[in-house]
């Protein structure tokens, strides 16, 4: 689950010296950046506050964790909650089969071990000794949120669709949000060093609880207008002719003000440029588009109902 | 700068956006890393502390523009005559500051000593629209317009109309300030006052009688409605908790043991029981004829709020027919959903015994021991059968029977309702004629009849 750090872009300024400075810097690593991201993302390192990132799927929320790690030269930790995710699968769990195999040669030196015990309550002294080791460092199995706490030179911990998760989990999540640290029962309190750099992302499955919206700092990523549009597509299409990218994001610009099940969100419009341009495409004809709809949308209906206009939309800048 | 943002925040929350203690902590610290020059660097650092979710991000933006908008006053009129104050002029108004900067032209001292005064005056505690007046009043009296009165008082005494140039300058700045000073508290009002009105017409929403004459008013009508999901998003988020709050159990002795065998009878692996939760299933039937055509709108919101909220629910509806409206729920918006429901049975004459008749042909297999029925109805007949007998099959297989009625309970019974024979039938009969009501009921019959 981690990925292990890039080789860090040899930036000359600090990309965290002002909002400006952090712009350039994600558009170096390929993130085209709208100015309240930027700010919101510098107010999260500033503040060392976790940044809660909504918006619908596919605006680049995962995206943002990526590019500033990288932009950053961090490990990222990821960590994907689901329906059901717990403590034993997010923060850490004691690794029964090596206490098991302890226990087995244990049990064959027991005799040796005791048997130059003075008395029964010298024995179980000795006892009570042994079984602190089986809860210990060597035993544990660090899961992501451990080992971003574990990271002593920071890293950046991507928590994906924390609303997916349940609303016991979320409690448990407040500890390392707001402190940075978690407690182990049998070990105590594990805080972390550096703190690292924490996104958080929801797709508003279901609404996130109070108390832990107040610990992160909020940030929603709205569709993007046209002219940023452009140049996303243009940096993550390398190639692409600018009359095509024209072209399509007006295209996809109007598909969104129609009422559709699924509307295309940037990942889709990138995706449809680089179909595009994988099929020679210079502009857009309304055989093209009609032949390439099932990249924009996803569900059956919606290309039943937009194949018919195809025409007219395309008239329609 | 600090006491402004405590204003800000208490405008903020005064239009309903929460900001908590700590949230104004961040803030704060916030501000102290922009610092207050770049008014967008400013405005997205606040916003990202501070507002929560989208919604809260656009009435953060509309309150942040209202707050720090400070339109420059008019700039004074350029008149030919009056370039710079004379000599003269500035001697007569030598004891009023404000008309010495009003001569001068100078605006930044103007607003502040307008910030000043409005401080003074309690500007910021305004709550309701009829003390508009009296603030700007006092607004303009701490701000020393006194003086300046007596200054144009003086000016126009003054032999040979020596004065009127003073004079007519000055007075037009009055009329500046007084019309400036008006829309700076009425600023204030919508920042502090807004969110207070909304508040009390919600409260009295809330009490109003469903089914009263004329319905509800049309303007209230989005509030309302607004309310209703409100209440059933609250109702869900404490029923979905109680249900997760079930599933942790006792320790399961016997799996655990059969887990133990892998590892030579060592438990390593504890299971716990695991309560099998029974999905709740509601059965709701709402009564949409024209004896209950006010109520019908908001029951059938509330009939698609718990649609929403509820993972297994049927919902029908009737007037002289019974239809199934669960996919009409769920494949339209709430208010597509309500009107295509009204348009395809709406504000006929009711037959409950037809309707009932309707429902056990085609539905009286879907009930089971854990099904919980609920009628939305008012139970006026029209002196038709009402069909007792199915009532009492309903009965009998359901979990439970509820029966919300909009009309007061004295009212049953009387003409053609046949409130109080269905009542037999029910394990809850109850009025339920303002929203409020509806909420505590629903709650009940949650709590109460659906298996957790």
């Amino acid at each position: 689950m981690t990925i292990s750090p890039p080789a860090a872009a040899a930036n000359a300024a600090d990309p965290l010296a002002s909002v400006d400075a952090l712009i350039e810097g994600l558009g170096s690593v390929g993130y085209i950046s709208s100015r309240r991201i930027a700010t919101a993302l510098f107010m999260a390192v500033k503040l060392e506050k976790p940044i809660l990132v909504e918006g619908s799927a596919g605006v680049g929320k995962t995206e943002l964790a990526l590019s500033t790690a990288k932009l950053l030269g961090l490990p990222l930790i990821r960590m994907q909650c689901y329906e059901g995710l717990d403590e034993s699968k997010a923060l850490y769990e004691w690794k029964y089969g090596k206490q098991l195999l302890y226990t087995q040669i244990l049990k064959d030196r027991m005799g040796e071990t005791l048997a130059d015990a003075p008395d029964m309550d010298g024995a179980m002294e000795r006892l009570h000794g042994m079984g602190d080791l089986f809860f210990s460092e060597p035993f544990l199995e660090p899961r992501p949120l451990m080992k971003a706490l574990r990271e002593d030179d920071g890293c950046v911990l991507l928590i994906d669709e924390v609303d997916k998760s349940d609303e016991a989990f979320e409690a448990f999540l407040l500890e390392v949000l707001s402190a940075y640290q978690v407690s182990v029962p049998e070990l105590g309190v594990i805080a972390a060093k550096t703190p690292p750099l924490v996104f958080l992302t929801s797709n508003n499955v279901r609404d996130l609880g109070d108390a832990l919206k107040r610990r992160c700092l909020h940030l929603h990523i709205p569709l993007p207008e046209a002219a940023l549009e452009e140049r996303i597509v243009a940096t993550r299409v390398p190639g692409i002719e600018a009359k095509l990218t024209r072209e399509l994001v007006a295209f996809v610009q109007t598909l969104r003000t129609l009422d559709l099940r699924k509307s295309p969100s940037i990942s889709e419009t990138v995706d449809w440029a680089r179909a595009l341009v994988l099929l020679h495409a210079d502009s857009l004809s309304p055989d093209m588009v009609r032949d390439t709809l099932n990249v924009i949308l996803k569900f059956e209906q919606d290309i039943g109902a937009i194949e018919p206009q195809v025409v007219e939309l395309l008239h329609r800048h | 700068m600090q006491h402004t943002l405590e204003q800000f925040f208490r405008a903020l929350r005064a239009a309903d956006v929460r900001v908590s203690p700590a949230e104004a902590i961040d803030a704060s610290r916030a501000v102290a890393v922009t610092g207050y020059g770049d008014r967008t660097l400013f405005r997205d650092a606040l916003c990202s502390t501070l507002a929560k979710s989208a919604e809260e991000v656009d009435r953060f933006e509309t309150v942040f523009d209202t707050f720090f908008a400070r339109d420059a006053l008019a700039p004074p009129p350029q008149g030919s005559e009056r370039d710079a104050p004379s000599e003269q002029d500035m001697a007569a108004v030598e004891s009023s500051p404000l008309a010495k900067a009003v001569l001068e032209g100078d605006n930044a001292q103007i607003q502040q000593s307008m910030e000043e005064a409005a401080a003074r005056a309690g500007v910021a505690d305004i709550r309701l629209t009829t003390q508009r007046s009296r603030l700007t009043r006092r607004l303009l009296e701490e701000m020393g317009l006194e003086e300046i009165e007596k200054i144009i008082a003086n000016a126009r005494r003054m032999p040979n109309g020596e004065g009127d140039g003073l004079a007519d300058r000055l007075d037009q700045a009055r009329r500046d300030l007084f019309a400036e000073a008006q829309q700076y508290v009425a600023r204030q009002h919508d920042l502090y006052a807004a969110g207070s009105a909304r508040e009390l017409r919600e409260e009295r929403l809330a009490r109003k009688q469903l089914n009263a004459d004329g319905g509800v008013d049309p303007v209230d009508y989005q509030l309302m409605q607004a309310l209703v999901k409100k209440m059933a998003k609250r109702l869900a988020a404490k029923y979905s908790r109680r249900r997760r709050a079930a599933q942790k159990g006792h320790l399961d002795v016997r799996k655990t043991l059969r887990r133990s065998m892998a590892h030579g009878g060592v438990p390593f692996q504890i299971e716990w029981k695991v309560k099998k939760i029974d999905r709740p299933s509601i059965v709701a039937i709402c009564d949409v004829s024209k004896s209950v055509a006010a109520a019908a709108q908001f029951l059938l919101t509330f009939l698609y709020s718990l649609n929403e909220v509820v993972d297994r629910m049927e919902a029908f509806a009737f007037s002289g027919r019974m239809i199934s409206v669960t996919e009409i729920l769920e494949e339209n918006g709430v208010d597509g959903a309500i009107l295509k429901v009204l348009q395809e049975i709406g504000f006929q004459q009711t037959d409950y015994g037809r309707s009932l008749q309707d429902f056990a042909e085609q539905h009286l297999d879907s009930l089971d021991r854990r099904t919980t029925v609920i009628f939305l109805g008012d139970g006026r007949s029209n002196f038709a059968d009402p069909r007792l007998d199915i009532m009492r099959t309903i009965h009998d297989r359901a979990r439970a029977v509820i029966w919300l009625n909009p009309e007061p309970e004295s009212y049953w019974g009387q003409g053609d309702s046949v409130m109080n024979r269905y009542a037999r039938f029910c394990h809850v009969a109850k009025q339920c004629g303002t929203i409020e009501q509806l909420e505590r009921i629903i709650e009940d019959v949650l709590r109460s009849y659906v298996p957790h």
